[in-house]
């Protein structure tokens, strides 16, 4: 392992691993990244692989409309050779009350604005979409048909990948110790294989994010918290795109593969880092999944886990230095959306740390909360 | 009989060739050939490629064969359909 870096990032998530990657490519290639198990080991690996562009606020639809674009060029852009699994059959959102329809409505405005090809729908058009749909109690809905699915760990072993052609060294089953700090400057990290000299941190370590910051004494609006999620045996294709509802708080789809993937928000889940299953969640999951999709009721469920949201105060990511220790970055309380939004964010904190104008024109440092300029993305589940 | 036509993971077809390739690849710990190829992420869930994959980590990499993690396993044990939960609890949805 080097000994001296430009900088170090924290967390082989596909946050991290884009973030290094994109570093490289804009001539910082004297990067380490550093990961305390594997590539994917946390949220990024545990995700429901979705990629939306239909969001509440101008800039998660940006953020998210930016990233399809590179998922759907993502070989060309990287120079390699993986297979991704984009499936670009759509999002479909259910509203099951005319405020939520109202909702998806000033959604698609700001999507509009962005050129984002999203459309209402009614539900006759929503069983259209969907044949297998039980429209019973649906008011409408919301279709974006560029939306879709990527394998997440494909995504993120692509960016490690490349990342390490253009000279990033990436150390798998590392574990940083400590982060030194003198004169309120970052001069280095500890790890279990040795000290790293260097002037700048990143971290991006996920649902440990706030823990990490400890290490330089800061203490970041965030927490995480255990969301569930289940796949079922491979079928025949019968679903084409993500279906959501805000209302069941669930998501559900079918990957390219043929298995479905889906999961619900949980309700009074408290503040924790604990990833168990639980049978609460196989009960209530399949009786909201079968009564959207009632041909559900004769699939296997296969295997099920948990991973951690890392939650911010307005459900959007931080992507910012601070202010109170020179060279240390956050890229962090992405709330359930890091992996649809990780090229995009890669592209971000590169500008960031560079100190180059900004590629997208969003506020996500961290004191937009101490400005009291935050307007909370609506449509998370 | 060669390596591509030797089948390590049944559920998922994926051949000795494959595993082969992937450990020579750097992705040395179970969790990550999973990951990468989506051995054991079928209905047997790994029970039946997960020692076979162990094996051939421990040939190419040197290490101890009883040090190669296995893989998680996650809950439900067997396949269990949808409906077998509801007639446990029933179809009404609990908010």
């Amino acid at each position: 392992m080097k000994n001296k870096a430009s900088v170090v990032v924290i967390g082989g998530g596909v946050v991290g691993c884009s973030i290094a990657y994109n570093l490289a490519k804009k001539g910082i290639t004297d990067v380490v990244l550093i990961e305390k198990s594997f590539l994917s080991s946390g949220a990024t690996g545990r995700c429901g692989a979705g990629v939306r562009q239909q969001w509440g606020t101008k800039q998660n639809c940006l953020l998210a409309r930016e990233s399809i674009r590179i998922f759907e060029n993502f070989k060309d852009i990287l120079e390699i050779n993986r297979d991704i699994e984009l499936k670009q059959k759509g999002y479909l959102l259910l509203a099951y009350s005319e405020n939520e329809l109202k909702q998806f409505k000033k959604n698609i405005e700001i999507q509009h604005s962005l050129s984002i090809p999203s459309r209402l729908v009614t539900p006759q058009e929503a069983k259209e979409i969907v044949p297998g749909l039980n429209i019973d109690k649906l008011v409408g809905g919301a279709f974006c048909s560029t939306d879709g699915h990527a394998n997440p760990f494909q995504v993120n072993i692509g960016y490690a990948e490349a990342a390490e052609r253009l000279g990033v060294e990436i150390n798998k089953f590392t574990e940083v110790k400590g982060i030194r700090v003198k004169n309120n400057s970052i001069i280095g990290v500890e790890t279990n294989k040795g000290f790293i000299e260097t002037s700048k941190v990143v971290d991006a370590a996920g649902g440990w994010s706030q823990q990490i910051a400890k290490w330089v004494g800061v203490e970041l609006p965030i927490y995480s918290e255990r969301h569930e999620i289940l796949v079922t045996e491979p079928v025949k294709p019968m679903l084409d795109p993500m279906l959501m509802s805000f209302s069941f708080n669930i998501y559900c789809q079918q990957t390219p593969e043929g298995s479905f993937i889906m999961g619900y928000g949980p309700e009074n889940e408290p503040p924790s880092y604990n990833m168990n299953s639980s049978w609460r969640f196989l009960e209530t999951m399949a009786q909201k999944a079968t009564f959207l999709l009632p041909s559900l009721k004769d699939i296997r469920i296969i295997r099920q886990w948990a991973g951690l949201y890392n939650m911010s105060p307005d459900k959007q990511p931080i992507v910012s230095k601070l202010n109170e220790v020179e060279g240390f970055y956050v890229a962090c309380g992405f709330s359930g959306h890091g992996f649809m939004l990780a090229p995009a964010i890669g592209i971000l904190m590169a500008d960031i740390i560079t100190e180059s104008q900004l590629t997208y024109d969003v506020v996500l440092d961290i004191e937009r909360f101490k400005r009291g300029e935050v307007i909370a993305e609506p449509s998370v589940v | 009989m060669s390596e591509e036509k030797i089948i390590i993971c049944r559920c998922e077809d994926i051949t000795l060739e494959e595993v082969r390739e992937a450990i020579k690849n750097g992705f040395t710990t179970i969790e990550e050939i999973k990951r990468i190829l989506r051995t054991g992420m079928g209905p047997c869930q790994g029970k039946s490629c997960g020692l076979l994959i162990a094996r051939e980590i421990s040939q190419i990499t040197g290490t101890p064969i009883e040090e190669i993690e296995l893989q998680n396993i996650r809950p439900p044990y067997g396949g269990i359909l949808f409906k077998e939960i509801l007639n446990n609890v029933g179809d009404k949805i609990e908010k």
